[in-house]
This record gives C-alpha cells, structure tokens and sequence, in this order.
C-alpha cells in the first residue's frame, strides 16, 4: 500500500497540531527531506508562531525575529496552515486518520504547575503564564483582570517567565509604549500604582535559570531601582565548589552581577525590583476579602544530591512578605489531547523519541508522533526545538521507509481543505494571517511601535472584511 | 534542563534483572533490549547495577561466566539521579566518575535509567538550540531598519 509514497504522485500526508516554533521545524525538517511531503499546521488560534507572539515578552523583539524564518518555510508551496482550527473540537484524531498518512502533536506545555500552598487560589494570586498571555493580546486571555491598584507585588520562580513579569511591571509606560504589547495593556500599566516588586527565587543565585543578558537588564531599567540582599547573594559553600568545579563562566558573572545589584544604593526611583533568592512560599495569607496580603516564606538550605546536583531544602525560619498581588511561575505542564496516550508523571505524550507510545503495550502507535515540549517537557530555547523536531521527522521517515505508516481513505490535498471548510468555515489561511500581519504592522507604524495587535478573533476576521 | 526531560521522551524504563539469575539470562535481556546495563533489583528496591563491563571483566578471566549469578558480578554501591537533578551536574558525575548508566529513583522507586549516550545528545542539543537562536538575533540585528 505504501509503495510510492512520498512521490510526486504520491505525496506524503501530513497533519501537524499546533503552529508554535515547533510546528513550523517539524514542517521545516519533513519539507526538506528527500521524500514529497505535504504538511497541514493547524492551531487552534487564528495566528500562528504560538509563544513567539503570545509568549516572548513585548520588549524583547528581537528574539520575534525567528518568525521570518517561519514565514519562509511557509512560503513552501507544500505547507498549509489552518487557524482558528481546534483538534478534539473542530477536527478529531479520526478525521485526521481519514486524511493524513501520518500526524505530529506540537501543543507545547500549555498549563502552568500549582505551588500546592494553602491560599493560592486567593483572589490577587495568579499564575504568571495569564499575566503575559494577556499583555500579549491572547484572545483567550485579554478579558483578564489584574489588581495593579496594589503597590507590592511579588513573582514566585526565577526563569525567564518571572523575570519578563517583573521587568514588565518595572517598565514605564514610554517605555512599553514603543513595543507590541496589547493595548488594553498598557493602558491598564498606564494607571498602575505598583511600587515594590519581589522576585523569589527558591534556590541561590547560581542555580537561577534565568539568563546574564535578562538580569543585567533588571539593573537597566528606566525608573526601577534593582536591589539584591548581600546574604543572599554571597554563594555558600557547596555552591562555591559548584561553581569552581564546572569552570562554568556565565554562572560566575551571574553571581558578579548580582553581588554588584546588592551593593547599590537606591537612586530614588519611582519602583524598587527586590531580587530575593533560597526562599519558598508555604502559603499565601489572606485578608478579611478573601484577596492576598501577604506570603508567608520559609528559608531554604541547599544540600547535594548523588549526582552532585545541589537541590533545595527547607529550615526552620519563616518570615512574611506584603504583599496584594502574587504571579506564580513554578513550571509548566502539557495537557493532554483527547485520545492520545499520555504520560501523568512527565506531563507529556507517552513517546519513545518522538513515536507514540500505546498506554498498556508501550509499542509505538502508527502514524502518530509527538515534537517539542509536549514530547520532552518545558525546558530550553526556542531554537532547543529544532533538533527535537529533527529527532521526531528521522523517526517518521524511517517509518515511511518500513511501510508503518496510517491508510487514509481520503489522501487527497483537496479533501483536508474540505473537511476544515465544513467543520470551521471561518478558518484562517497563512494568507489571511499575512493580511492580518500587515494590518497589525501598519497601525504601529503611525505609533513608532513594531506593530499593535488585534487581540479577538471578530477583530481579526473584521480586519479581512468577513 | 534536568534528567526528567531526558526520561520524558524514552518510552522504555530501565530493563531489570533479579540477583538470582544467572549471566546468562542477564546477557539474553541485553541483548533483546540492545542496551548496556541492568539494574538488579529485590522486589522493587534496586540493590545494584550489572554492567556489560562487569562481565566483560569476569568473562576475561573465567570461561564459565555464564552460569554465574548476577548478584556476583553486580556492582552494589550504586550512584543513583533524581528526575530534577540538573544536566550539568549528571554530566559532569558520570564522567568524573566514569559511569556509563544512572539509575533513575523518585520517591524510594526507580522509575528508569539514564545513559552517558542521552546525557551527550541532550547536551548537544542544548548547544545547538542556543547558538541556533543566537544566530537568529544576530540576522535580526543585522536587519534593524524597521524597529
């Protein structure tokens, strides 16, 4: 059945289910492959590059350059892209068995992990992923509300989530207002009253995950002053050794900044950033509303595990922290895809380098692939997802190769368009998208911003007079 | 990144073997599985790691290795991970140490093994996604113009 798949004739068939940086390499890898491929992207939202546009912080534009790299590998006549098309809801794993030889889940981690303390569902407390996919205009979150009437806030976790949250909430509004984020935004920080805000970091200052680049641009900022407590950035010993033993650089000069944030004196700024490390929330004090007022924290103590990696561990000593308004960003989580197995203690797709994996046999499902953070969990760069990608299409060329591929009954280019017009007639093409772009890039030019977003999707099919 | 992102996209856990079988058995499960170590383990508590090292060396000096028992030729002071120990320090260990297999406990349980060969690949892919998004901003800085 398989015999001249991947041919002119014959084109391999591909369904790939999310528009992210992952879908566009798993589409860059298959299109490059020595077979005939056709891939279809679909994304339940209507615009695609997933945490590039709705992720990646507002003022930091130059990491959303990427995108044209994403824009070339969709210029390929043999890619589609069908937004605003949910899989589960709008098309299922049966009509994509119907329809393609083989599919590739890249849904990413699309939830965030709870820090599982008393209190953290008191109103004021959040999780940070909602605070940046409503700055970033996701129309799933721009009728959030957040209580910027609050003069202290505090940001649990140390990546680079956290530290876009604080830096977002440190920056003026002139300063946000050169950049794309959504517009009820920065008219919502306009009237911001936040003065003091704390980052919590659970480990020390060497084994924070965020970047040299991202914390000296907390000591850059227009009127936010950047403070560090010189106890909690003199290294202990174990970390020291740590240190020294991996001859590792970028963690040396992590510590040297931090040191140099510990020693400045306040220039009177209208915002003090505190950047706390080797404290953890154990729970979140309430007032007589029901909203957060403060967090309680315990000090931690690092020990080293067999493996030489130091971990955290809590003492005896607590103290509280004011505090009206808490960001969570402990971690992230997939969520699973209906139908498709998955693995509860990764939060990830049961998958053997990409293959999908059967619950009970742990045999590889035919046709079925997983890419990305879905596939190995969130962790790395934007570009850590090109090798992974390139991991899973190996896998699927070999099965193309070894006839393990799906039989649609309906292999035809034409009739998956079919199926997308019938089930979700207001979809969005990489050519709507591309109106969309040039819609959205020319409302910021007036404004000197690289563009302003249409945050809904009646906004979005207005804008192509639909 | 840490070794739970490494067992995240290995469907297989880590193949085990009792104390009481004998080489021969042990040699059979290597092979099927195309792997290099097996983790010896007394109802679900790991009590050690047999090695194709470990019997490579008995096998160089005894013809009859195959009838021994694993529980001979294991070696039972085991250096174990835990899903967030971070890649550095694992990678940085089990070359120090010269292992070639780490298993993998959470809570008291072993819930799979990591090689040497995964800690290179996912480290090789760590480096490759950074310096692939750094050549990405610097095209971008290139290409100001517009903003």
């Amino acid at each position: 059945m398989t015999t001249g798949l991947g041919t002119p004739e014959r084109p391999l068939r591909v369904a790939i289910i999310g528009a992210g940086p992952t879908g566009f390499y798993t589409a860059d890898h298959l299109l490059r492959a020595p077979r005939v491929v056709e891939v279809d992207v679909f994304d339940r939202l209507p615009t695609p590059y997933g945490l590039v546009r709705l992720g990646v912080a507002p003022d930091h534009q130059k990491i959303k350059f990427v995108t044209h790299v994403f824009d070339k590998v969709a210029a390929n006549p043999r890619f589609r892209f069908f937004g605003g098309v949910e899989f589960g809801k709008d098309v299922t794993l049966a009509d994509l068995r119907a329809h393609y030889h083989q599919i590739v889940y890249c849904t990413g981690a699309q939830t965030d992990r709870r820090m599982g303390i008393p209190g953290e569902d008191l109103s004021g407390s959040h999780p940070a992923t909602e605070f940046v996919a409503w700055y970033n205009g996701h129309p799933d979150y721009r009728d959030c509300t957040f209580d910027l009437t609050q003069e202290r806030v505090a940001v649990v976790g140390v990546g680079n989530v956290a530290v876009d949250v604080v830096r977002i909430l440190c920056r003026t509004p002139e300063e946000l207002a050169t950049t794309d984020i959504a517009d009820y935004a920065l008219e919502a920080l306009r009237k911001s009253r936040v003065k003091e805000v704390y980052l919590l970091g659970r480990r020390g200052p060497a084994q924070a995950a965020f970047t040299n680049p991202e914390v000296k641009e907390l000591g850059e900022l227009a009127d936010a002053d950047v403070t560090a407590r010189p106890d909690e950035v003199e290294l202990d010993p174990l970390s020291r050794a740590a240190v020294e033993r991996s001859g590792d650089r970028a963690s040396q000069k992590k510590v040297e900044i931090l040191k140099e944030y510990a020693r400045r004196q306040p220039t009177g700024k209208s915002r003090v950033l505190t950047l706390r490390f080797l404290v953890s929330p154990v729970e979140l004090i309430g007032d007589e509303h029901g909203g957060v007022a403060a967090l309680k924290l315990v000090r931690n103590e690092l020990y080293a595990t067999s493996t030489g990696a130091l971990q955290a561990r809590a003492t005896g000593h607590f103290e509280t922290l004011p505090a009206g308004l808490v960001f969570r960003s402990v971690g992230y989580r997939g969520v699973p895809l209906p139908g498709v197995p998955f693995n509860e203690s990764w939060g990830v797709i049961l998958n053997d380098k990409g293959r999908v994996l059967d619950s009970d046999t742990k045999q590889p499902i035919v046709g079925e692939y997983a890419a990305g953070w879905i596939k190995r969990g969130p962790t790395g760069v934007i570009g850590t997802n090109k090798p992974d990608a390139a991991e899973t299409v190996e896998c699927m060329l070999e099965d193309l190769a070894g006839g393990a591929v799906l039989e649609p009954a309906h292999p035809e280019t034409a009739a998956a368009e079919a199926l997308v017009r019938q089930r979700q007639p207001n979809f969005f093409s990489y050519a709507d998208w591309q109106k969309l772009d040039a819609i959205e890039t020319e409302r910021g030019r007036a404004q000197g911003r690289p563009r302003v977003k249409l945050t809904s999707i009646e906004e979005m099919l207005a804008a192509l007079g639909r | 990144m840490n070794i739970a992102n490494i067992l995240a996209r290995k469907g297989s856990m880590a193949v085990t073997v009792r104390p009481e079988q004998s080489i021969r058995e042990a040699l059979a499960l290597l092979d099927r599985h195309n792997i290099g170590a097996l983790i010896a383990v007394e109802g679900e508590s790991p009590v050690g790691i047999l090695s194709e090292r470990d019997i490579v060396r008995e096998a160089a000096r005894n013809e009859k290795f195959f009838i021994r028992v694993v529980a001979d030729l294991m070696t039972r002071d085991v250096i174990t991970g835990q899903p967030h120990d971070d890649l550095l320090s694992v990678a940085h260990t089990m070359t120090e140490r010269r292992i070639r297999h780490l298993p993998v406990i959470d809570k008291g349980r072993l819930i799979g093994m990591v090689s040497i060969g995964d800690v290179v690949k996912a480290q090789r892919d760590h480096y490759q996604g950074e310096v692939d998004t750094l050549q990405t901003q610097l095209l971008a800085d290139e290409r100001r113009p517009t903003h």
